[in-house]
């Protein structure tokens, strides 16, 4: 039923998710509850080292999968599956050193009343028995890898630019030494000139730490740059999942191409042709009937509107269109 | 924690209300601290003949009593040196009584949410319903007069006030990406709730703290005034009022003198309890 | 007679503050001119001064403001000599404001039928049954498919696409000569991003309106506008048309913005980028001689020395020879 990305070996794989779902009840006085399904569907899996990209625009359930990843959020069904164990099995302390994140807004994520020292070292001071002069050591070494100086320890986060702020989140999130970093919009708070910095960071991290990155981003050309693979998401389900080349080079989903077309360019080749998206996203508790994407799409038949696509294996990548 | 002072004190310097609040305050301290030095006589020491004396300063008054003497003949300005005393530390108790249940219970509260949630916030609308002299006198009269069980009794009254403001803090904190950062190394919920949380809320505490200060003050000498609070012979402010209402008429320094020190008091934490607020929030000063 | 709509010659802006006896120059030197019909785009990171100079121009900076300038000409006017009343005529009439977040710009409690018509009687002089019909064509122009139901609802009943096509719809309704969008679109999706630059692209078209377009990315300003200024600390380093300035930066900031981009040239995937080190310069720390010397890789001992002139419309004296690459 869901045919697995070609080429995948399971022995790589550090993260599998099947048939993910989350919904949320919203209650509201005097109406029937309502269902808002923030996940549908959901099958992807993470490799050893690589980076997954998650594009998609706001509603489009990425921010969810990131809370439900992180058992910030309960999922409503489906299976998890970290480095051979499913997720109820994995004890508290051992999920935290397995699998870390890096939040959007640096202004936001950081303690302000805390040193930067004690944000970063707090993972470790709950989590293990480490003595305090190693701890000192151990936080000392990880601000020179992400590039803050040592005398920086003593400061409070109001005191850091956003650029620096980042580089705190993302020692704090390596301090359990994870296997997976899920990166929520790292980049997407800071200034123009500050991102390229933190995605370099970021690079020479996964390669230090062989860690395998999620990458949740709505800059197409950032994921383009940092993903080995992309998984591109609409209202809650993912419409096209393959490799970098085929999303970008070739992309099949009508909103695939759509996204890549809407992204602004410095250069623009004039054969890029012109298709145009029609209308708004649509409320996500008022889903679309048959496929999610086709009161906006160019393509859409009567078939889009009754029967909503599976996702199909098309020129090596999953695609969830009936039309390609 | 330390910039965090220093800010406030650069914000507060700039309030002269504030600032003469403070020095008022740091007066009263230094008068209570030195009691035993300061008083010209021991404040229940009574001299039988020199009853009502006026101050010495207004004609009929005797040079050793400064302030005049009460109706049997104790040395006022002894008594209202030793009530600073027992006035700022009923403050005190008060202030501390009320800010650790109140925040202690504000922060469950608003961290947890839901069957807690509802029930602190019941508890809490019941003290509210009544005014709070009037609940104050409820409990006073369930313990039995004392200078303590008012203590309790104004220190209940104030709780309130405090959970309301922490939860409505805790329940906007508990929803910052720190907060889920925390949770993600795996830190307990007390940490969170206690660790992480509550420094920052610090600020609307502090100016509550300060407005509390003021309003224990009040309600224990209200009580005093009433016969539930401190019992003769302690010379507590509002005990001394009560005591003087009968001479107002004859002798109105024994009446305008603990009253005097009670609204100053009053007067300097509520200056102080404004400045902070000023400072701390400027969304607030500007609405004013 | 001047041809142009808009000449700025030497604006500064100083702000006053508590803390620092010392005002602070946000704005430097400032000079630029906008043609009738013409869209500029303006390029800079936060504390760059882009955001501030376009509230001096619409005389809604605070009153901590210092704002002198030796030629402030809109249309015949020298908006810094004017009285307040006289003032509130252009603002909002002749020169038009759009905002990066719609939903704090449009107030809450009221109807969008109500805040439109609102702004069109405060600067037209028509009835208002009148000003209700515009109101209906105005949101048909800024491509609202059903206005009679929009025109009921309220702000937080829109989407902020919506929101941002209402506040459009605002703008335009007075018939300005300048739109101001200031991060029109930072708030928004890709796709609605485009269906928005498109719409202000038409309407400046359509209009004759000429619009000074302000964002942090040089992918938006170089797909729409004629020409491009990008400002650094509080200073233009660079200004020109478009495609020139894309093609063969000569300022090594906007050299290294552009080349920076992760999909500005081809590169392979995972490669570390070309990034500038260091941080923007606060407003109280800014170094002397050439603002952007500390984080430039082609520094020299004579770039801290001087200020540098902004000359054939580049602000350096070792620019960037070739082109990106």
């Amino acid at each position: 039923m869901h045919p697995s990305y070609e080429g995948a070996s399971e022995m790589n794989q550090i993260l599998k998710v099947t048939d993910l779902h989350k919904t949320y009840d919203i209650k509201k006085i005097f109406q029937p509850k309502l269902k808002l399904k923030a996940l549908s569907d959901i099958n992807f899996h993470l490799d050893k080292r690589e980076t997954l990209g998650i594009v998609g625009e706001s509603g489009c359930g990425k921010s969810t999968l990131a809370k439900v990843l992180t058992k910030l959020e309960a999922r409503t069904q489906g299976d998890i599956n970290l480095l051979g164990k499913s997720y109820e099995d994995i004890p508290a302390n051992e999920f935290h050193s397995k699998i870390q994140m890096v939040f959007q807004d640096p202004y936001q994520s950081l303690n302000p009343r805390k040193k930067a020292f004690d944000i970063i070292a707090d993972p470790l001071r709950i989590n293990t028995t480490t003595s305090a002069q190693d701890t000192h050591a151990i936080v000392m070494e990880m601000m020179k890898k992400v590039g803050l100086r040592e005398e920086f320890s003593l400061r409070y986060p109001h005191h850091f630019s956003g650029g620096q702020r980042q580089r705190l989140g993302i020692a704090r999130a390596l301090m359990l030494r994870p296997e997976i970093l899920i990166l929520d919009e790292p980049v997407s708070a800071l200034d123009v000139s500050i991102q390229a910095q933190v995605l370099n960071l970021l690079l020479e991290l996964q390669e230090e730490f062989s860690l395998a990155y999620l990458f949740i981003s709505h800059d197409l050309s950032v994921i383009q740059h940092m993903s080995d693979r992309i998984l591109v998401m609409y209202l809650g389900r993912v419409v096209e999942y393959g490799s970098r080349d085929q999303i970008f080079n070739n992309p099949l989903h009508p909103y695939t191409q759509i996204l890549l077309e809407s992204a602004p360019k410095t250069h623009r080749e004039k054969s890029d042709h012109v298709i145009t998206v029609k209308g708004e996203l649509p409320s996500a508790l008022n889903l679309p009937k048959g496929c999610a994407f086709q009161p906006r799409c160019p393509y859409a038949t009567e078939q889009c509107k009754n029967e909503i696509p599976e996702l199909q294996l098309k020129d090596g990548r999953q695609v969830a269109c009936s039309q390609v | 924690m330390k910039v965090f002072f220093s800010e406030l004190y650069f914000e507060l310097k700039k309030n002269r209300g504030a600032m003469l609040g403070i020095m008022f305050i740091l007066f009263s301290l230094f008068i209570a601290f030195l009691a035993p030095i300061l008083a010209p006589h021991n404040p229940t020491e009574v001299f039988p003949d020199a009853l009502r004396l006026p101050p010495s300063f207004i004609a009929g008054g005797k040079s050793g009593f400064f302030f005049g003497t009460d109706d049997i003949g104790r040395d006022l300005l002894s008594r209202l040196i030793y009530g600073s005393r027992i006035s700022l530390s009923v403050g005190f108790s008060v202030v501390i009584l009320s800010l650790i249940s109140g925040t202690f219970l504000g922060v469950i509260s608003g961290f947890y949410g839901g069957f807690i949630d509802r029930s602190i916030m019941r508890l809490t609308d019941l003290i509210m319903s009544l005014p709070s002299i009037l609940f104050a006198i409820v409990i006073v009269a369930v313990l039995g007069p004392g200078i303590t069980n008012a203590i309790v009794a104004v220190s209940v009254v104030a709780i309130p006030n405090f959970i309301r403001i922490i939860r409505a803090q805790v329940m906007v904190e508990k929803n910052r990406q720190y907060v889920q950062a925390a949770k993600l190394f795996g830190a307990g919920n007390f940490r969170i709730m206690f660790v992480e949380i509550l420094p920052n809320c610090m600020a609307p505490l502090i100016v509550q703290a300060s407005l509390g200060f003021s309003d224990g003050i009040l309600n224990v000498a209200a009580l005093g005034f009433l016969g539930l609070g401190a019992q003769a012979p302690m010379s507590e402010w509002g005990t001394m009022l009560s005591d003087a209402r009968s001479y107002i008429e004859s002798s109105p320094w024994m009446v305008t003198l603990p009253g005097l020190c009670i609204l100053l008091t009053v007067l300097s934490f509520n200056l102080l309890g404004d400045g902070l607020r000023d400072a701390l929030d400027p969304r607030l000063k500007k609405q004013n | 007679m001047n041809q142009n709509l808009l000449n700025i010659k030497n604006l500064n802006i100083y702000f006053k503050s508590d803390k620092n006896p010392r005002p602070i120059h946000a704005v430097r030197d400032l000079s630029f001119s906008l043609k009738h019909g013409e869209m500029l785009g303006v390029v800079g990171e936060s504390g760059s001064g882009k955001s501030i100079t376009n509230l001096a121009l619409m005389g809604i900076l605070g009153e901590s403001a210092i704002v002198s300038a030796s030629e402030c000409n809109f249309s015949g006017k020298e908006l810094l000599q004017l009285k307040e009343r006289e003032f509130q005529k252009v603002r909002g009439g002749e020169i038009a404001m759009i905002f990066q977040d719609p939903m704090t710009a449009l107030n809450p409690f009221l109807t969008v039928e109500f805040q439109i018509v609102e702004t069109i009687l405060a600067h037209l002089n028509i009835s208002k049954a009148e000003a209700k019909n515009r109101a209906t064509e105005l949101l048909l122009q800024v491509g609202i498919t059903s206005p009679k139901d929009r025109l009921k609802s309220y702000p937080f009943e829109l989407s902020g696409g919506m929101a941002q096509r209402v506040m459009i719809a605002m703008a335009i309704s007075t018939g300005p000569k300048l739109l101001i969008a200031d991060e029109p679109t930072t708030a928004l999706d890709v796709t609605i991003q485009k269906q928005i630059l498109t719409l202000i692209k038409t309407l400046q078209e359509k209009n004759n309106m000429a619009v000074i377009l302000v964002t942090h990315d040089l992918g938006v300003v170089s797909e729409f506008s004629e020409r491009i200024q990008v400002m650094y600390a509080g200073e233009i380093v660079e200004t020109g048309v478009t495609a020139d300035l894309i093609k063969h930066p000569r300022h090594p900031y906007t050299f290294g913005l552009l080349s920076s981009r992760p999909g500005a040239v081809e590169r392979p995937a995972k490669s570390l980028l070309p990034s500038i080190a260091g941080i923007v310069p606060s407003f109280h720390q800014r170094p002397a001689g050439c603002q952007f010397h500390p984080r430039c890789i082609h520094m020299q001992e004579d770039c801290k020395k001087y200020d540098i002139p902004l000359i054939n419309g580049f602000r350096c004296i070792h620019p960037m020879k070739g082109p990106l690459k």
